[in-house]
């Protein structure tokens, strides 16, 4: 199939940058969107042309280097998948595709497609861990964890901090994504001790980072390639007006 | 061993004598290891300097360990962040002998696995610490807050994995890498956040620095501004992960590659084991030529599924067209005792056969059946779902087609490099000063991993391993004063420089990944699943004419000054053409069949891999023979003291 | 925001509670409408818990206001001043799920507030008398009612109403730790939809009982 593809072009952060479009053809439906750029950018360096520059690395759905907003959704139309896992099947001969990359103002366009995400390992920082220097950790079975309770924290860690929760939320919230680190931890008795401090902490550092509230507008949930649940934002929430409460 | 190849490929130079083991019973030489290091007092450690290269399970666990530790940490990677590296896609789980199944397990019996399933050409000394140490990984995790499987009890889960008859696999879902890799990441942030680690990211090493033969420094790239920088410390560690896209097909990431410890290799390391990669038996097929990644299913698959061809060549009716009775099912057939699950490097070798011989299916004949039917009418499609669901969405969501319905496609891939930088019991390579863990090191898994090794290595090496041993060197410190206007860190910073504007100024016709899809290519036909003396030569000539070509015909658009992929893709083809080239010199030269390195010429009257443990139980560590010159290959002999080595059969 | 969100969902369901007494005639109105200003007596002075509602009522709305404005100017800050529309293309202009009532929750307040200072004006201060000024509560709300653009002015200013209660009371209870699964979230909406067709409705029924002739 052949498809036009407007792609936004920028050539460093200081650039204003533009959609420019291109022509695709022979494009196999079996292609991942990524392949099909791969294809276009093969074709633009031959003719001399700066080749589209975007950010991937697995390609397989789980390091989240990869996002595009295709079409005005982050990763594309199909629920659930990352835009490496987004394929041409999904599309039809004759589109039009445009092509944008993630828009937060903490996520600074470096070029073309590709952010700076850096404000989401700094609000790691501020709080997402458990304090456990190696070697300190008594024998793995000495606290057991309800398998409820583990699962659920699984779900919330399978967060990849791709950022297509903020890049699709229209406040510009990192909500979700707070919400999934501190769900995660949160629910683990290791989490417990800094439970408090972490909630606050985080939130604190993604409002310094400049990211939008939350309004519970659910953009976030729908884009979140690995469908990571707005009620983790109540659960977040709650750990911090307990933290508030507790700290009096 | 062949003459001919010794004279035109490489020449063989002093043996590797000494690893650093203590000389006491591999049960006690860990203990002894660390009562005779030195220590660095902790006042002390602010001063001492140290460069981590990668953040995957290895480097990220050592430079989080490091800090806490009080060392002035300086990590470097190439992605955006340090939560990306590929340790991420991992899936089936990690290995720990705890026994909490009581069936059986110990340290000794996860040592014995481990070094018979490498086939026998892996170190005793390093696998027995090893499993000495996955012990302490799960209870360091778990600390953390990785998620693992866990029983109603509340307890962790276990699975068995691999083909070992305990369950000693600790998973999180599908997921594992995922999990833990996110928990030394969290533990590194908190280094970062507590100002011990300086984090780097989107920078990639180009070079190494050697100041008086210690390795004091790195050259890297910064991959948004271009900037050519010169980092030095006291100690240079490189958890750079494998080189599995010099085939440029691979289950490895995009930007997975060779050049770190490439680099360090030319300048002096030894590279141990090239030719022995893994080749997964379970991987999606190629759809195409725009094809850019393969996808690993899980091994988990050969529990229920089973893998068949039809028995005609050229047979292309529909897969649920063709009767039971003009079916193969192969491995049932060859392997009664094992069927469907023996281990990867058989089963891959299997499905190549049949390929070979016309009787596979899907586009260009490269795939196998991997067929759920019989299971979905045994435990009923709920069951199957239960067990697989997301594998076969995944399945689903890569291919288009429904895996309940059709049988699965699937053939081997790249998986896994074995082979890496030589390092001796210290985890120390031939360079002083330079350190090597994780996939990017030789050391754990001989001629074939097995399943949920790699992650342990990965931790083992970086959250108790490398901090033992790096404070031993470190205690020497300070060496003599050396900062990036040293003569020879300006030397190398200029050479760096210079090589990029040689691939900038080319200014050819070809582009850089059609040169890697050719070598790729030639690497896959002649150094994959089968190699051949022939082949192998063959190669050899390929790819240097092919390296010849790309440093004359390469279009490398752009300029170094800006974020440049072409330009980051290019340095990285260009050192696996060198790559490649060695790996194809130590196939040719191991005379046997081990594990994934399979000499056509080496095998049973019934097709199995023939060893050779007279002439070839040692490991082939490649100095570096200068540019145009011949590698010269330097042997450590394997020695067997706590087992008895055995022929594999899977009959 | 949620908070005083729920102050304010909470002085609407009395209010119009109210405003049904109109059924009961001018007597009752006039007397639940007097009764108001005696509560609390003699405890607390003569229409003293009228005004402390009344404070209370006013520093919800300045809080809610405030910290509407605090979200909407951090939103903006995140969103280089474009929110939801910060991408040129125009193919997902409601993104993959937002409601309607999502995207009109701030100018939709700012409509219910200025209908608001319209209202009290109307009804309460009865500075603005369509229909004729009364001492009578009663009355007036007949008088005023009784004209079909006044009756079409309320019911535009609770269509808005209804808008920004259908996402605000969900938006409300989810920010105040209420929602803790999917299947909470779907029923959390019910409950908002349902709140908010309440509140419109009950509202909406004395005034087009009074213009159809129903009442007065």
């Amino acid at each position: 199939m052949n498809i036009t593809l407007r792609v936004w072009r920028q050539r460093n952060s200081d650039d204003t940058g533009q959609m420019q479009t291109y022509q695709v053809t022979d494009v196999s439906p079996d292609m991942s969107f990524l392949e099909m750029l791969d294809v276009l950018n093969e074709n633009l360096t031959i003719s001399g042309e700066d080749p589209i520059a975007f950010d991937s690395d697995c390609r397989e759905g789980i390091c989240g280097m990869c996002g595009l907003v295709i079409n005005g959704l982050a990763h594309g139309p199909k629920e659930r998948v990352t835009t490496c896992q987004l394929h041409m099947r999904s599309f039809s001969d004759g589109d039009v595709i445009d092509v944008e990359p993630w828009r937060a103002e903490p996520f600074t366009v470096i070029k073309d497609l590709i952010v700076d995400r850096g404000a989401f390992d700094r609000i790691i920082q501020a709080g997402g861990f458990i304090t456990a220097p190696t070697g300190t950790a008594p024998d793995a079975h000495a606290v057991p964890v309800p398998k409820l309770d583990a699962d659920a924290a699984f779900d919330a860690a399978t967060c990849i901090g791709c950022g297509a929760c903020v890049a699709a939320c229209p406040n510009g919230s990192a909500s979700l994504f707070v919400a999934a680190k501190v769900t995660h931890l949160g629910l683990l008795p290791q989490g417990q001790p800094e439970r408090h401090s972490r909630a606050l902490d985080m939130v604190a550092q993604a409002d310094l980072e400049g990211f939008g509230g939350c309004t519970q507008i659910g953009e976030c949930t729908a884009a979140c390639p690995k469908g990571i649940q707005l009620d983790l934002i109540s659960r977040l929430n709650r750990d911090v007006l307990g933290a508030l409460a507790h700290r009096g | 061993m062949s003459s001919v190849s010794d004279t035109q490929f490489f020449t063989v130079g002093e043996p590797l004598v000494d690893t650093k083991a203590p000389a006491v019973p591999v049960n006690l030489m860990w203990d002894e290891r660390r009562f005779q290091a030195k220590l660095v007092n902790p006042t002390n450690r602010r001063k001492r300097s140290v460069i981590i290269v990668g953040t995957g399970l290895a480097g990220g666990a050592a430079a989080a360990t490091l800090g806490e530790a009080g060392y002035h940490v300086k990590n470097f990677c190439y992605q955006d962040s340090p939560r990306r590296a590929h340790s991420i896609a991992a899936q089936g789980g990690i290995n720990a002998a705890k026994n909490y199944r009581n069936d059986g397990d110990s340290v000794h019996r996860l040592f014995y696995d481990t070094v018979k399933g490498g086939d026998y050409r892996s170190r005793e000394s390093n696998v027995y610490r090893l499993s000495q140490v996955s012990v302490e990984i799960i209870d360091q995790c778990v600390a953390q807050g990785v998620p693992f499987a866990r029983e109603y009890g509340g307890l962790l889960d276990n699975r068995s994995f691999g083909g070992v008859q305990v369950s000693r696999t600790f998973y999180a879902r599908g997921q594992t890498g995922q999990q833990l890799l996110l928990g030394a990441y969290q533990a590194l942030e908190r280094q970062i956040g507590a100002g011990s680690v300086e984090m780097y990211t989107r920078h990639e090493m180009l070079d190494l620095i050697i100041v008086e033969g210690r390795a004091r420094g790195i050259v890297v790239r910064d991959m948004v501004s271009g900037e050519i920088e010169t980092h030095m410390a006291d100690v240079v560690v490189l958890g750079t992960g494998g080189y599995g896209n010099v085939f440029f097909l691979s289950t490895n990431a995009m930007g997975c590659n060779v050049t770190a410890t490439w680099r360090a290799h030319r300048k002096g390391a030894y590279f141990g084991n090239p030719c022995y990669t893994q080749i997964h038996p379970t991987c999606i097929p190629v759809s195409g030529e725009y094809q850019s990644k393969l996808t690993l299913m899980s091994e988990s698959l050969r529990n229920d599924g089973r893998i068949w061809v039809p028995k005609e060549a050229g047979d292309n009716r529909d897969a649920r067209q063709i009767p039971e009775d003009e079916r193969d099912y192969y491995l049932e057939r060859r392997y009664p005792a094992f069927g469907n699950l023996v281990p990867r490097d058989v089963a891959s070798r299997a499905a190549k056969q049949v390929c070979d011989e016309g009787r596979g299916v899907g586009p260009g004949g490269r795939g196998v059946y991997l067929d759920f039917a019989e299971a979905i009418t045994r435990l009923g499609r709920k069951a199957v779902e239960a067990k697989y669901g997301n594998l076969f969405e995944m399945y689903a969501q890569i291919t288009g087609e429904d895996p309940y319905v059709t049988p699965m496609r699937i053939y081997p891939a790249v998986h896994y490099t074995m082979g890496g930088l030589w390092v001796d019991y210290d985890l120390e390579s031939t360079i002083p000063g330079l350190f090597v863990i994780g996939e990017a090191n030789f050391s754990d898994h001989g001629a074939n991993r097995l399943g949920a090794s790699a992650l342990m290595q990965g931790l083992s090496d970086g959250y108790f391993v490398l901090p033992s041993t790096i404070a031993n060197y470190l205690a020497d410190a300070p060496f003599e004063a050396a900062d990036a206007s040293h003569p020879a860190a300006v030397e190398v910073t200029d050479a760096v420089r210079e090589r990029v504007q040689r691939l900038l100024a080319i200014n050819g016709t070809r582009t850089v990944d059609s040169f890697h899809k050719e070598l790729g290519q030639i690497m896959w036909e002649y150094c994959g699943m089968e190699r051949t003396a022939e082949g192998l030569t063959k190669a050899i000539g390929l790819i240097r004419a092919l390296r010849e070509e790309f440093w004359t015909n390469v279009r490398v658009t752009g300029t170094n000054e800006e974020l440049n992929q072409t330009l980051e893709r290019a340095g990285r083809v260009a050192d696996f053409f060198e790559l490649g080239e060695l790996m194809c010199i130590d196939a040719l030269h191991r005379e046997e069949s081990c594990g994934g390195h399979f000499r056509a010429e080496h095998q049973t009257p019934d097709g199995e891999a023939l060893r050779d443990d007279e002439n070839f139980a040692y490991v082939a560590a490649w100095e570096f023979g200068g540019d145009g010159g011949s590698p010269v290959l330097h042997k450590e002999d394997l020695i067997y003291e706590a087992i008895e080595m055995k022929q594999r059969s899977y009959k | 925001m949620a908070i005083s969100g729920v102050i304010l969902v909470l002085f609407l369901l009395a209010h119009m509670y109210g405003n049904l007494k109109v059924f009961e005639g001018q007597d009752a109105f006039d007397g639940y409408s007097h009764h108001l200003r005696e509560l609390g007596e003699p405890i607390l002075p003569y229409s003293g818990a009228l005004w402390i509602i009344r404070v209370v009522l006013l520093a919800a709305i300045v809080v809610h206001a405030v910290s509407a404005i605090t979200l909407w100017r951090r939103a903006r800050r995140a969103t280089g001043g474009k929110g939801g529309a910060r991408y040129a293309s125009s193919k997902a202009p409601r993104g993959a799920q937002r409601s309607y009532a999502s995207f009109t929750l701030r100018w939709g307040g700012v409509t219910i507030l200025l209908f608001v200072i319209y209202h009290l004006l109307h009804l309460t201060t009865n500075t603005i008398a369509p229909g004729g000024a009364s001492d009578s509560p009663f009355e007036r709300v007949v008088n005023g009612f009784s004209i079909w653009w006044v009756v079409l002015s309320y019911t535009i200013a609770l269509i808005a109403l209804a808008f920004h209660l259908r996402h605000g009371i969900w938006a409300a209870m989810a920010t105040l730790g209420a929602n803790t699964s999917p299947t909470r979230r779907k029923n959390l909406n019910i409950i908002a939809v349902v709140v908010a067709a309440v509140i419109v409705v009950g509202f909406l029924v004395p005034p087009f009982a009074v213009l159809l002739g129903l009442v007065g």
